[in-house]
């Protein structure tokens, strides 16, 4: 059991270090979204194309657009947490069973028929 | 990996709209038969979901000086074959595109054949391909997970190299700039992505095992499934299996 927290701390690890070594390598860049970076090469390859379709929404600035993000991140991730809870107490739920029903055996009482079964 | 809005030429935006409405439907029947069938893998459906909803929305600086985002398409290509995914990833472009004007409504086909159809494909492709070279299921999520990752910005990289061909070097010239600014920076990116998948994995095998077992993702227990059929005696062996994650 020790060894798998291990494991799971250091891959944890590995992804932290993953995006953090970039940023601390060179604090210089400005890590501008991939996305807007091909834009631009488009505009810059191809200067006579214009964009004949503009977005239905676009977020009035960058903080109400950081918003977003955050909300869909917030909504995957309670989604995500909720999902893993579940099972996770179904899992528990699971591993308590079997000693209560031999409890109950004990405590000479006829019991569920299942934990009879498994005595002999 | 995201097509701006009105970025593609009308032309080759309709033609991947026409590419991906199919799959994009069959994935919605495929999601409403799993449902039905199955409804107890629907939490796991769900988890698959968010995801790469949660995936989808954090971008990470990498070692090129540009950030990107994951797609976190490849856990439920693994769990649950590619045509879900067609519509979950969909529906996360969707979102993307009108209320966060990221990507868009006239590009939407040709992400959604980037993010939600190749990437889960070549990621469900790589993930049987390391199982089958005996690399495990954890191996194989990594592999999968990063495969989807990087599939997709390459097929956007093809993508705007078809419609934006370079006028002195052409398509293949384009295509070389185009990959120059996604594919490089997504390398590190796919590689947290396939270990976040290895961790997520590490829980659904200890939690999730009767799902798993029923996807067929992990074997059914050989030592106390096998024998007596005795109802439920396994659940005190478990314990030991947990290291083997």
């Amino acid at each position: 059991m020790r060894r798998r927290h291990v494991a799971t701390a250091l891959l944890v690890l590995a992804v932290i270090a993953l995006f953090a070594v970039p940023l601390l390598i060179d604090g210089g860049a400005d890590y501008a979204g991939s996305d807007s970076e091909a834009t631009a090469l488009i505009q810059e390859s191809d200067p006579g194309y214009h964009p004949w379709f503009s977005s239905v929404f676009t977020p009035s600035s960058k903080e109400v657009e950081s918003g977003l993000f955050a909300l869909q991140a917030a909504l995957g991730g309670g989604v995500l947490g909720y999902a893993l809870g579940r099972l996770k107490g179904r899992r528990t739920a699971e591993r308590s069973r079997p000693e209560r029903e031999r409890l109950g055996v004990d405590a000479a009482d006829p019991g569920p028929t299942s934990a009879g079964d498994e005595d002999p | 990996m995201h097509i701006a809005e009105g970025f593609l030429p009308p032309a080759h935006a309709l033609g991947w709209t026409i590419a991906a409405a199919p799959f994009v439907v069959h994935g919605a029947r495929a999601v409403t038969r799993e449902v039905r069938e199955n409804p107890e893998s629907t939490l796991l459906l769900g988890a698959a979901g968010a995801f790469t909803f949660v995936l989808s929305a954090i971008k990470l600086p990498s070692v090129t000086g540009s950030s990107s985002h994951p797609t976190g398409t490849g856990v439920g290509a693994v769990l649950f074959r590619p045509p879900v995914m067609a519509l979950l990833g969909t529906v996360v472009l969707l979102f993307q595109a009108l209320l966060l004007a990221h990507g868009g409504i006239t590009t939407l086909g040709a992400n959604a054949f980037s993010m939600a159809i190749v990437g889960p494909w070549a990621g469900y492709g790589a993930y049987r391909l390391t199982r089958r070279c005996g690399g495990g299921l954890l191996g194989g999520v990594f592999a999968g997970m990063a495969v989807a990752d990087l599939a997709t910005y390459v097929t956007t990289s093809l993508q705007l190299a078809l419609a934006f061909p370079d006028a002195q070097s052409g398509y293949l010239g384009a295509a070389v700039k185009f990959l120059g600014v996604f594919a490089i920076t997504q390398v590190p990116l796919a590689i947290g992505e396939g270990l976040l998948g290895v961790l997520l994995f590490r829980v659904l095998t200890v939690n999730a095992r009767p799902e798993l077992e029923r996807l067929g993702v992990l074997a059914p227990e050989p030592v106390a499934g096998a024998g007596s059929g005795a109802p439920s005696p396994a659940s005190g062996t478990d314990g030991g299996e947990e290291d083997r994650g």
